[in-house]
């Protein structure tokens, strides 16, 4: 191993400590062998273990020894640097160090989680603190930079989680954006009728809010918009958002439906959105009564005017404030923010996937969305369960877990059926006095009132089947059964199998993340899990954060959640996002690139690679210059550099070299 | 290609219709097939539930044997007509290749016998052949007297598509809708593709087993179907045997001509009927009123 450079460093003093977290480590790895491993190792001159070195008197080990000179720079031997590296580093600093003459070395997730063999696990154990002990007698102090906030918060998504989160911060005085891609704010929730378990009135609850939206002077609504393009790093966002064209002026018109009644299509022919098929609207149209912004829009793919551009457009007419017009482009609007928060919902699962449950085949075999649209006083049926023939239902099946629980298609529970499968049961008990039959796995109703209301179900008659559903058909094997949906189900309690004609089936589907969900986790560089809802930086601690400092995650995009859930992670991400602005200023990690000029040829490579543009060429000296504020330390300008003039702090070639060194020479 | 034809046993007893009709289709779509030299028992039913070694060593050997005939480097595609003996040998082909233990033991029996299985050969059904290597357009091109007005109704049974859906739906196939309405029928909608028809229970349990059979007969009929159509020797023998039996008993009448899908592909492309096995049929098959009305069987 070469010696390192002791002019500037002096005779380095290692301190090595190796933690026993419990016996998370210590019951796999031989803490007291590593301890005299590591006693034998270059420049090491205290090596202590201890039961939890995260623990304040575990930091106090490291601080004591740092002030009576015993050691200058320090290597713990514990858990991921994910979890506890700003611990020691933060300890090393307040003791008088520098917080990065430090060095981890991971013998918990990497070692003694992943093994029962102790002699490997102890080797791994070993090799690793060489490792580390190698590379730290390189480091040099490093100083952290930092750089302001802008006090701007972007909100991506206006159902109630963003539209909460939206109320939130600009109730805190912050200038929010909320990009909506749909012509309407409220998202899911807008749809329903009531909410469980309380049964209140949805659009009671949510318009209110929807039209503070609206009206909060902190607040900037783009809807039928979506976000193009994001750059920078927390605290300073640059954002591009396409504002799509929705041909009426959102200035000028005031949702009187003029327009619409004027409309050449004198019959609605085209399927409406928001009631997910179940009635039709005209090319111009407001989604719904309460929708925010109040504006009409005009679909471009069914609008004659825009198709052919040979409609007599009687709907320019019609609007006394010439709100239409059939020039408007799409914008691109360029802001800059500090932080942003992901609010993008989730979409329902499509029950035909699973075929035989005869959806798209049988009629009177609904979605759970569709039948909350169908519950709904100002949906397509004015709140009436109807059959397609026009009759009540005399009986209905509530079919639980559709595209839930199930691995063949997805394998989580979607959180919410089984209580909103309860609701619609009340709802449609309420409206047609029809018999109803609840076929569930397992109820689960955890949360406040609502094992009550599963109780109350019980007791209004409603009938509860455990037992997944094999099949729902329309062949009969008695006379009871001509003309029904019959449902064929196990049912678990009884161990029969049953069949239950019925008129009519609601098939309660599961929650999915978005079509688009992993384009969209590109735009903000974040990650999503293997089910693809995105994924929150901790499980349990940072549930709201991500992997990217400043994007944050609200509601259902995260995973399947209820309304009072999504409301409250909103305020979560909001608190977060807040807890950033009001800081005022980022601390940026040392860790980024630099040039030495001496060395660099001036072939640009670099530049062109930086997937941030922190790189900019100097012409009078003919080098390559990194913007240190914006070089997020991606490493790959280093990596790709042709003459070694790009290093990097904390991953210095020598430092790397030496570490791996220390791996090799150990084996 | 040129495939190799696993009959089994029931190919060449019960099912004689089935091999017959099947080798003049393929013969008439110009599909080079060549029987398998040699063969033995698939391994299935009987073996499978006393030995499974044994079972899989079975299926392993035909495997072997057509690895042997189609020649090093070729592909050794295995037509296997019998849902039976279709499973049989799909089963020991996923399970020797998830399984090394077993297919170490495998190989060890075969090699006594100088054979080798490497998991090349394939197994086929013909509906998987004819809808995914052959294609619509040729079958269309090669019907000559379309089985227009004939409502069909595409029987699969359990086997073909469970556990293993390698060529089609689990729950609701539609390779053998595909070609019936290639071929001029009317497919009706029949919701009882994969159920059960009482398997061996007809046989064992027979007031089980028939009820079974019974459900699909007389949905068949309810729908107004001129024909069942079958993939399965065991299946067609279930349906089509005891009918006078249960109409009897369940006192219904449930006469449903239950025929090979290649049998009804014969007609519609105009072969001889003697070549179709048409005559071995208990209940009679109409072709349809629009090409003559005549009776097919005797």
């Amino acid at each position: 191993m070469s010696q390192p450079n002791m002019k500037s460093n002096g005779t380095p003093k290692v301190g090595v400590y190796v933690c026993h977290c419990g016996i998370n480590i210590a019951h796999t790895v031989d803490v007291a062998e590593t301890v005299k491993f590591a006693a034998k190792l270059p420049y090491v001159t205290v090596v202590r273990d201890y039961k939890f070195m995260c623990s304040d008197p575990g930091q106090e080990l490291i601080q004591q020894d740092f002030r009576d000179g015993k050691v200058d720079r320090v290597v713990v031997a514990s858990c991921s640097p994910l979890m506890h590296e700003a611990t020691f580093r933060r300890a090393l600093a307040e003791a008088g160090g520098n917080a990065f003459m430090f060095q981890m070395a991971n013998i918990r997730e990497h070692v003694s989680w992943v093994t029962l063999d102790k002699v490997a696990a102890t080797d791994k154990a070993k090799a690793l603190i060489a490792a580390a002990v190698a590379r730290v007698v390189l480091h040099q102090p490093l100083q952290k930079t930092s750089v302001p906030v802008n006090p701007d918060v972007l909100i991506v998504g206006g159902g109630i989680s963003g539209i909460h989160a939206a109320l939130t911060a600009a109730n805190a005085g912050k200038k929010v954006y909320l990009v909506e891609r749909d012509p309407t704010i409220g998202g899911h929730m807008a749809k329903f009728d009531k909410t469980f378990p309380t049964l209140d009135c949805s659009a009671c609850i949510l318009t209110p809010k929807m039209s503070a939206v609206r009206s909060h002077p902190n607040i900037t609504l783009w809807t039928y918009s979506e976000v193009a393009g994001v750059e920078g790093y927390v605290g300073n966002f640059k954002v591009k958002v396409r504002r799509k064209p929705r041909y009426v002026d959102e200035e000028l018109c005031v949702g009187c439906y003029e327009c619409i009644e004027a409309c050449v299509y004198k019959k609605p022919r085209f399927p409406d959105e928001f009631n997910v098929g179940l009635s039709m609207r005209r090319p111009i149209y407001i989604p719904f009564p309460q929708a925010t912004p109040l504006v009409a829009v005009i679909d471009p793919e069914t609008c004659a005017q825009i198709k052919t551009g040979k409609c007599k457009h009687p709907c320019v007419e019609a609007c006394l404030r010439n709100a239409i017009n059939f020039d408007q482009k799409e914008v691109i609007e360029e802001i800059d923010v500090g932080a942003i928060i992901l609010a993008t919902g989730f979409k329902t699962f499509d029950a035909s996937r699973v075929s035989r449950y005869g959806y798209g085949k049988y009629p009177n075999i609904y979605s759970s969305l569709e039948i909350e649209r169908m519950t709904n006083a100002a949906g397509p049926t004015g709140g009436e369960v109807r059959l397609t023939n026009g009759e009540k239902p005399k009986a209905v099946g509530i079919v639980h877990c559709v595209g839930s629980r199930d691995n063949h298609t997805n394998q989580w529970c979607s959180r919410v059926c089984c209580m909103y499968s309860l609701k619609l049961a009340h709802l449609i008990k309420e409206r047609t006095e029809a018999e109803i039959y609840n076929f569930y796995i397992d109820m689960r109703t955890p949360g406040k009132g609502y094992e009550e209301f599963y109780e109350r179900l019980l007791k209004e008659n409603v009938h509860f089947i455990r037992g997944r559903v094999a099949e729902i058909s329309d062949w009969a094997m008695t006379p009871e059964e001509e003309g029904k949906l019959v449902i064929r189900a196990e049912d678990t309690l009884v161990g029969v199998v049953r069949r239950i004609p019925v008129d009519m089936v609601v098939l309660s589907v599961g929650l999915e993340p978005q079509a688009d969900a992993d384009d969209v986790r590109r735009l903000f560089n974040i990650s999503c899990g293997k089910e693809g809802w995105f994924l929150e930086r901790h499980p349990k601690l940072a549930p709201v954060s991500t992997f990217t400092d400043g994007v944050f995650l609200a509601g259902a995009c995260q995973g399947p959640k209820d309304i009072p859930d999504c409301v409250a992670q909103a305020g979560a991400a909001t608190a977060e996002a807040l807890a950033l602005i009001d800081a005022g200023k980022v601390e940026l990690e040392p860790n980024t690139a630099y040039v030495l000029e001496e060395v660099c040829s001036g072939c640009q490579t670099c530049i062109g690679l930086c997937p941030y543009s922190a790189i900019t060429f100097d012409k009078e000296k003919k080098v390559a210059v990194v913007n240190g504020a914006l070089c997020k330390g991606c490493g790959t300008c280093v990596a790709s550099c042709p003459s070694g003039s790009l290093q990097q702090n904390l991953f210095t070639d020598a430092q790397i070299l030496h570490e791996i060194k220390g791996v090799v020479n150990y084996v | 290609m040129s495939y190799i034809y696993f009959p089994g046993c029931s190919l060449q007893s019960t099912g004689k219709p089935y091999e017959e009709s099947m080798q003049a289709v393929f013969a008439a779509l110009n599909i080079p097939i060549k029987e398998l030299d040699d063969w033995n028992c698939c391994g299935a039913t009987a073996y499978m539930s006393i030995s499974e070694l044994k079972s899989f060593a079975l299926s392993a050997r035909n495997m072997a044997l057509a690895e042997r005939q189609a020649g090093a480097g070729n592909s050794a595609d295995m037509v296997v007509p019998c849902a039976a003996c279709y499973l049989g040998l799909n089963k020991a082909h996923h399970y020797l290749a998830e399984n090394p233990d077993l297919n170490a033991k495998i190989k060890g029996a075969l090699g006594v016998a100088g054979l080798n299985y490497s998991g090349r050969a394939r197994i086929r059904h013909p509906l998987d052949v004819l809808v995914n290597d052959i294609g619509m357009k040729a079958v269309t091109e090669r019907v000559k007297q379309p089985l227009k007005g004939m409502k069909v109704a595409c029987y699969y049974g359990c086997q073909l598509v469970r556990p293993y859906a390698d060529f089609d739906d689990q729950h609701e196939p539609t390779t053998m809708d595909v070609i019936m309405k290639a071929l001029g029928a009317e497919v009706v909608d029949w919701p009882l593709k994969t159920r059960c028809c009482g398997g061996s229970l007809t046989g064992t349990v027979p007031d089980v087993g028939q009820r079974l059979s019974y459900i699909l007969l007389r949905e068949a009929k309810k729908r107004g179907c001129d024909v069942i159509a079958t993939a399965c020797p065991l299946c067609q023998f279930n349906l089509e045997c005891y009918q006078s039996e249960m109409s009897r008993k369940y006192e219904a009448p449930v006469n449903v001509p239950v025929a090979y899908f290649t049998q009804l592909m014969g007609m519609a492309f105009g072969l001889d009927h003697k070549k179709l096995g048409l005559k071995r049929l208990f209940v009679p098959v109409h072709a349809p009123a629009a090409v003559g009305g005549s009776h097919v069987a005797a």
